[in-house]
């Protein structure tokens, strides 16, 4: 029933008044006055507020100005135009949902671990290589991916990366992107899994919360359940009351007597992962899964707003240099290679993750009420994504850099021991005395701080300094420890539903050929599926925490690649659409971000299997060591042939890993470029995009609603009321 | 002022209920209600809803 308010498409032009110029014309000013700041500062002392109010003044005239000039003047969101949502809504997948709402949920999907390890393995490079590609990355390259991929998706009913790749591209195409993305996930929750067994390894008050953790979600899942069904928020009160509870209850593990029972090796927290990791996933998702999530998406949220607030009342100095010489010479204990390509592999999500397109064209375009809104969606989420990896490499940088690098690099090279540690970080040119390192440790109440890799632990350690000097009460232990229960909490809810989709993926592909294996109700299937993706991934986790050279060391370049990968298999796509569509002109959009992206993972991929230099290149690694066993000498860090055997076949399995991905890579971006040449030559060619339907619905655009805005959703409900459709469900 | 903060502090409670998709609930029983029908119970519902969510993984990223 089409009213006359409801063709209505409102004005994308705010308009140019006074007040509005004066106000950004101060925005741009404070952010050019930090970017300033930063630029010119050496060897002095530089507050991390430059750094934050240079983030958010870039981000504010990003979305303004660029992300609404895709929005409106590239892919012409177009608000007559029904969204999926409304079209086909069923209360279930599509269902029309309210843009705030909406952008908190994409937020929670696409937040997580990456954005906050990245950075600060990063900030071995300095503090300025991490800002500055963490903002521009974010402004051209990641949150454009995010918002483009949301619009072409939300433009054929919320179709899947893969399912587009395969239609758009072609079935090889296709193939290799389904490929890929099974892969990649693999890799990545080996490596989140890497992350929380580092941080939880000789750990006991970590192991004694984190364990905590699965009774109060079970508690919270049977509340939810069977005592009051639905209601999510008190339940979550609670569980957030028994969460805070844990944390205490582990600062007294020793005086309950577990302290010698709670610590734990690697290794044996790696086979507890990998069962838990298989029980999480077989057990109804209202056991375990759903309550989890709520609790680490509270936390989540909950440590972001405390992080920013507390930065802004501690006003930290930043201890790091803005570069370091490990940035040029590429000889860094944390991860090795130099700051091109390296810097952009290590930030990864923070600035561009693949990752996103898989939730960009997932349950987020189903859910959209009107195609405006993809810019504070897709956009939007995005720079707060990179504002938490901006959050994260502050609190990398207002730690003693003796200490960072003490915390950060592999055991093989600081031996484990506060001498011999301080003895390897004064060869890297920093000073740290041994009963300093000793201190530190004792002062979040941990056994030892010495090559806690993986990131969480200096992440941890750097909140604990700023909410401790913000928030005073000498609590630095607790913070220490809320903070490394709330990485851990999401990476385990992250592990769960990356289990469950890679479950999911598994059965969908074999259903192709074995139809019954696709019945997602048949235990047989889902079991077995289950046990090989937790078993993929537990094999990889065991490789990383067995590793001689350090499996972060290892490993994270590994997962920083191929999520960029990933994210050119995307980019590609949009790139193909643009032509597809037409939008020749504007193609640079995604070009430029496809083109640095290309350009970055494949010098990357390129060094890490072809560079003659043992630390970066697997193969040569590989020759390295088994030269060495062939001469029956031991090479350091391994300390027994046994261990060199170890590494020959860790490098040779990572080496191949890197190069399938960039075959992959190179197979989805092959097949796309014929594609492109007859799209440019034909001035645009057909594509899947459903066709336009006539929206009824009015819905404000942004954040916040202009009073145009208002006045029309008034007079929209107003009328429907009127016409007894009611409102909308 | 008194005023404005119960308006936020309503303003935060719908959009947290909205959130955890606890106002899910209301909107059935809205619906029920228009439509003339009568709504099952809440417990039949939640558990309808959880079974949605098996069958539907949703990624959590890195």
């Amino acid at each position: 029933m089409a009213t006359s308010t409801t063709s209505r498409t409102l004005s994308p032009k705010p308009g140019r008044t006074p007040r509005s110029m004066l106000v950004w014309g101060l925005v741009a000013a404070v952010g050019a006055v930090c970017w300033v700041v930063l630029a010119l500062s050496r060897g002095e002392e530089v507050s991390a507020l430059w750094v934050l109010f240079a983030a958010l003044s870039s981000y504010a005239i990003a979305y303004r100005f660029y992300a609404r000039f895709i929005a409106y003047r590239v892919l012409k969101v177009d608000d007559t135009r029904a969204t999926p949502a409304e079209r086909l809504e069923n209360g279930v997948d599509y269902d029309v949902t309210d843009r705030r709402v909406l952008f908190g949920h994409h937020f929670a999907a696409i937040a997580g671990a990456g954005p906050l390890v990245g950075p600060v393995l990063a900030a071995q490079m300095g503090y300025l290589p991490g800002t500055i590609w963490i903002i521009v990355g974010v402004i051209f390259a990641g949150a454009v991916q995010d918002m483009v991929v949301l619009f072409f998706s939300m433009r054929r009913d919320g179709k899947s990366l893969g399912q587009m790749v395969r239609e758009e591209i072609g079935l090889v195409g296709g193939i290799a992107a389904l490929v890929a993305v099974f892969a990649i996930m693999i890799i990545i929750l080996a490596v989140l899994a890497l992350v929380v067994v580092n941080s939880l390894a000789e750990s006991p008050w970590g192991v004694f919360s984190i364990g905590l953790t699965i009774p109060i979600a079970l508690f919270m899942g049977f509340y939810l359940r069977t005592i009051r069904p639905g209601r999510v928020l008190e339940v979550t009160v609670i569980g957030v009351a028994l969460l805070l509870l844990a944390i205490i209850g582990g600062g007294y593990v020793e005086q309950f007597g577990l302290s010698d029972a709670l610590t734990l090796s690697p290794e044996t927290l790696t086979v507890a992962l990998v069962i838990y990791g298989f029980i999480a996933s077989i057990l109804p998702v209202w056991m375990l899964l759903t309550p989890r999530d709520y609790l680490s998406t509270f936390m989540k949220v909950g440590v972001i707003v405390l992080l920013s607030v507390g930065l802004v009342i501690a006003r930290p100095m930043l201890e790091n240099e803005a570069v370091t010489d490990f940035a040029t010479n590429g000889t860094g204990p944390v991860f090795a290679g130099k700051i091109f390509p390296f810097v952009f592999i290590t930030i990864a999500c923070g600035a561009l993750s693949g990752f996103h397109a898989l939730i960009s064209s997932g349950t987020t375009p189903k859910m959209v009420a009107k195609e405006s809104q993809v810019q504070m969606i897709g956009y939007g989420a995005m720079l707060m994504e990179s504002f938490v990896a901006i959050s994260a490499l502050i609190a990398a940088s207002v730690i003693d850099q003796g200490l960072y690098f003490a915390i950060n690099s592999p055991a093989g090279a600081t031996g484990g021991d506060p001498a011999t540690a301080a003895e390897f970080v004064r060869t890297l040119g920093f000073t740290i005395s041994p009963s300093d390192l000793t201190s530190a440790a004792a002062s979040v109440e941990e056994q030892t701080l010495i090559s806690r890799t993986g990131g969480a632990p200096t992440l941890a350690f750097g909140i604990s300094l700023i909410f401790a000097e913000a928030f005073g009460g000498g609590l630095a232990a607790f913070w220490y420890h809320f903070a490394i229960m709330f990485e851990a909490l999401f990476i385990l809810t992250a592990v769960d539903a990356g289990t469950r989709v890679g479950r999911f993926m598994l059965q969908d592909s074999i259903g192709n050929v074995w139809p019954k294996y696709a019945d997602i109700s048949w235990k047989p299937a889902s079991w077995s599926a289950s046990a090989v993706v937790v078993g993929l991934w537990g094999y990889m986790l065991y490789v990383g925490v067995t590793d001689p050279l350090g499996g972060i060391n290892q490993l994270f370049p590994l997962f920083g690649i191929s999520n960029q990968l990933l994210a050119a298999i995307a980019l590609t796509l949009c790139v193909t659409l643009f032509l597809k569509h037409g939008l020749t002109k504007y193609v640079w959009v995604p070009g430029i971000a496809l083109a640095w992206d290309l350009t970055t993972t494949m010098t990357a991929s390129w060094q890490k299997v072809f560079s003659s230099d043992p630390k970066i290149g697997y193969f040569e690694q590989r020759s390295t060591f088994q030269g060495s066993i062939d001469d029956g000498k031991v090479l350091a860090p391994a300390t027994t042939i046994d261990q060199m055997q170890q590494i020959v076949f860790n490098s040779t399995l990572n080496g191949v890993l890197q190069a399938v991905f960039a075959l992959l890579t190179l197979i989805v971006l092959g097949s796309a470029i014929p594609i492109w040449v007859r799209a440019v030559r034909a001035g645009g060619v057909p594509t899947t995009e459903v066709p336009h339907h006539t929206s009824e619905l009015v819905a404000p655009s942004d954040f916040f609603a202009t009073a145009e805005e208002k006045a029309a959703v008034r007079e929209w409900e107003e009328s429907r009321r009127l016409s007894g459709t009611g409102g909308r469900r | 002022m008194r005023e404005r903060v119960a308006r936020a502090g309503r303003g935060v409670r719908w959009y947290l209920r909205q959130v955890t998709g606890e106002a899910k609930w209301d909107e059935y029983v809205d619906r029920c209600e228009r439509e003339a029908t009568t709504p099952t119970s809440r417990r039949e519902f939640e558990r309808h809803r959880s079974e949605h969510r098996e069958t539907s993984p949703s990624s959590r990223c890195c």
